[in-house]
């Protein structure tokens, strides 16, 4: 059995330590809010965060994960209030298919606690890494600077 | 009266419309995409209805339950529900007004059988949903992370399965060395199920390594596709021929093969059950044509089409015809082993790009006479493979898999769809531009190894890449702007008032930095589609940097204006892509370009600014998904040509491209 800390919650998995923590989280937890896009950490549709860091799920072993807070996109929102990231994508209609967007509003989320004023520069280089084939990026981007200030 | 054709052909108001909860259900058969399309249908159907937007729940589109609308592709699907739901408001109103109340109860009240076509609906209402900007009904829950996608669906007793797709086109499985759990094997149609995922996809593995596979198919030379596509047998599409006279200029342009590239690998969940009665079999499925893929099911499995029913389920975008259906098969392919379980089959990133069916790589060769400033006489002839292997298509299923079973159910060659649907390869083959005297024809392959269907805007891509393209060599030639020279052959007063919009919203005539330059392009889509007009502003030196995209469009009315723009903002980044780096790669057996390393598109920092404009008119409405691309990827060659002083008529238009460019110069 594996212990591992998701969204607040220590919750135990009985799976083989090399398992991707996206299937983990997918699979055993019920947790489908991070999407599988490739399984080879190279789209960012999985993107969660571990610790400090922001890593694709699909490309982290089970045991990587075993005493590091895991927070997925369904951990953003606190009291049932939508994190603001994910308001200002909702208000600005910053997505259309909306696949890669989980992924996106946790790197987001965390840019913007480590850098509170990053500039559009800087998102778009943070979030470099996200593929959006809809083509919402710029959307994406004006929206994460929305958010800013009550992030 | 006229009647609306999709209310003649499903003219049962229950299959349109229900009342759960209070609450007016209404079920159209087009389907959600990631393009907002249910929430525009949602004001429609709001203002038919005279209620509230949020009185009306859009319901999925469901082959028992709801009408046959055909395929939700080109840009078609306000065209032709928007008349439907006017039509089925006007009935229920007519039947169980005025609006007060008791309206709700009262519709509730209505006969499901009632003939939509035997009533005189009441006369419309004003707009009042139409025409503003409603919330996405659909993106909280894909913001938020909420279960929405098909492979969200977690049903009871649900299993995974995963499907090993021959090695290379054409090979077929020779032997299954070791015994591997969960396997499912039908002739070289071989995969594997399991209750966990994790099991599945080790399982998946295991097989991988059992397979022995042998034969394959020669695929071209990936460096000179435009001599394969000329060369072999054509089916000879006629477009017009009004005895174009010799040219004075003349180029050839290109695009490779492309490949739709969903961020989620296609899927799909199936259900057999076993009866008395005989086996029925429930498909949840992205497709972007329920009816259709029921109807391959069926013929595949050796079904009626009674024993299949099929639901869509909202998924990434598709841009086309993607795995979607081909995912359909394969779990219900592992689901007839595994009767009474639910089996969810999701395909592998590799696959997604490898095994979809592709945008064919396409070739057109122009020609014109220009006299004295002007364009007398122009030609246009294109090669391409058929842009459409959809389900049923050529009466055929067209489903992958089938064509791998040990009783063989092959997939016909691809085709186009016919001049009154707007063609495929030769769409947008004729300019809208006065040109003279003209000769337009398409020479599809019949032939090809590789399956390709339609990515949005098919053929006109490559058409309107080339005639923007080359209109601006004719207009430089000829010593003019390319906009004056544009508005100089140009009659249609609402062509002329896009391109003059794109050129003040995009700085025509400014100056610009080193390096920079700025291009247009325009067409209209379908020639009786939306307007646009786009205009590029690029960097280019080593590397062409794409910096900023002005897009104006007309279309028509617009139902949904921000979810219109969105759209065209959408489909100008992604041309941009597909343009300046995109290109599926093999050697002569294989596809090679099976990830996105391999398959690389355009990232957040090379995203240019974009900008859309709609130009108010109260034409009729029109779809805005496909109108950019084509004008797009022109305004970014002409771009580069006024950046650089070099001409990039091969796509994609990448660094490589432009280097070729120079040393030919």
């Amino acid at each position: 059995m594996t212990e591992l800390q998701v969204n607040g919650e220590t919750v135990a998995v009985d799976a083989d330590g090399e398992t991707p923590l996206l299937t983990v989280l997918r699979d055993e937890l019920g947790l489908v809010g991070s999407r599988f896009g490739c399984g080879q950490g190279l789209c960012g549709a999985c993107v969660v965060r571990l610790g400090d860091a922001v890593v694709p799920a699909c490309d982290t072993p089970l045991w990587q994960a075993e005493g590091q807070p895991v927070t997925t996109v369904e951990g953003l929102a606190r009291d049932g209030v939508p994190h603001p990231v994910q308001q200002a994508l909702i208000n600005s209609q910053a997505a259309q298919c909306g696949y890669c967007v989980s992924g996106i509003v946790v790197a987001a989320a965390a840019l913007l606690e480590r850098e509170p004023d990053a500039d559009a520069d800087r998102v778009a280089e943070a979030l470099d890494r996200h593929l959006c084939r809809c083509g919402a990026q710029r959307r994406i981007v004006a929206a994460v600077l929305a958010a800013r200030g009550s992030a | 009266m006229t009647l609306p054709p999709h209310v003649v052909a499903n003219p049962r108001l229950g299959t349109w419309l229900h009342v759960a909860d209070g609450v007016l259900h209404v079920q159209v058969g087009k389907v959600e995409l990631g393009q907002g399309i249910l929430t525009a249908l949602q004001q429609l159907a709001a203002d038919a209805l005279g209620v509230p937007v949020g009185d009306v729940r859009m319901v999925a589109a469901h082959t028992t339950h709801g009408p046959d609308q055909g395929v939700t592709a080109g840009s078609l699907s306000v065209l032709q529900s928007g008349p439907a739901l006017r039509h089925l408001g006007g009935v229920v109103r007519a039947l169980a007004g005025p609006v007060d109340e008791g309206y709700v109860a009262r519709v509730a009240a209505l006969d499901p059988a009632t003939d939509l076509t035997a009533v005189t609906p009441a006369p419309p209402l004003p707009a009042r949903a139409v025409g503003c900007d409603v919330p996405r009904a659909d993106l909280p829950d894909k913001v938020l992370g909420r279960p929405r996608y098909l492979t969200d669906l977690r049903p009871d007793g649900l299993l995974h399965g995963r499907v090993l797709r021959p090695p290379r086109p054409g090979a077929r499985l020779a032997s299954v060395s070791d015994w591997v759990p969960g396997l499912v094997r039908d002739g070289s149609f071989v995969g594997v199920v399991a209750d966990r995922e994790a099991d599945a996809d080790r399982a998946l593995e295991s097989l991988r390594r059992a397979c022995t596979w042998e034969g394959g198919s020669a695929l071209p030379d990936e460096d000179h596709l435009p001599d394969w596509l000329r060369a072999g047998e054509h089916e000879v599409v006629e477009v017009l021929d009004e005895g174009a006279g010799a040219p004075t200029h003349a180029a050839s342009y290109s695009k490779p093969f492309l490949v739709h590239a969903s961020i989620a690998p296609s899927a799909g969940m199936a259900r057999w059950d076993d009866a008395a009665a005989g086996p029925l079999l429930r498909v949840w499925s992205h497709s972007q044509a329920v009816h259709a893929l029921r109807d391959a099911l069926a013929t595949t499995l050796g079904l009626t089409a009674e024993q299949v029913e099929v639901q869509h389920v909202e998924h990434a975008g598709c841009y086309g015809h993607n795995a979607a259906d081909d995912a359909a098969l394969d779990a219900a392919l592992l689901a007839r082993a595994h009767p009474g379980r639910p089996v969810l089959v999701r395909w592998s990133r590799g696959d997604e790009l490898t095994w979809a069916p592709l945008s064919p790589a396409m070739t057109a060769t122009l020609g014109a006479t220009v006299e004295g400033g002007r364009i007398t006489s122009w030609s246009h002839e294109t090669w391409s493979l058929g842009h459409s292997a959809r389900p049923g298509y050529r009466g055929a299923p067209g489903l992958l898999a089938g064509a791998h079973l040990a009783d063989p159910v092959p997939l016909p060659p691809s085709t186009d769809p016919p001049a009154a649907a707007g063609h495929g390869s030769m769409r947008n083959g004729v300019p809208t531009y006065d040109v003279g005297t003209r000769r337009v024809v398409g020479r599809r392959k019949v032939d090809s190894p590789l399956r390709t269907s339609a990515m949005r805007a098919l053929g006109a891509y490559l058409n309107v890449f080339a005639i923007e393209s080359f209109l601006d060599e004719l207009a430089l030639e000829a010593g003019a702007d390319p906009l004056d020279f544009r508005l100089a052959h140009l009659a249609d007063e609402r062509a002329r008032h896009v391109l003059r919009e794109a050129a003040r919203l995009g700085g025509w005539g400014e100056a610009l930095p080193e390096g920079h330059g700025r291009g247009l392009g325009f067409a209209r889509y379908k020639d009786r589609g939306a307007y646009c007009a786009v205009v590029a502003q690029v960097e280019a030196e080593a590397d062409v940097r794409v910096r900023r995209l002005t897009v104006v469009a007309d279309v028509g009315l617009a139902v949904a204006p921000e979810g219109a723009r969105n759209q065209l903002e959408g489909g100008a980044v992604q041309a941009t892509s597909w343009t300046v780096r995109e290109r599926v790669r093999f050697d002569r057996t294989r596809i090679t370009s099976d990830d996105w390393e391999s398959y690389p598109i355009l990232r957040f920092a090379e995203t240019p600014e974009v900008a859309a404009h709609l130009v108010g008119t109260d034409a009729p409405s029109v779809g805005a998904g496909e109108a950019a691309q084509g004008p797009t990827a022109a305004a970014i060659a002409n771009a580069v040509h006024d950046a650089l002083g070099v001409r990039v008529r091969d796509l994609p238009l990448d660094a490589a491209a432009v280097v070729r460019a120079i040393e030919s110069t």
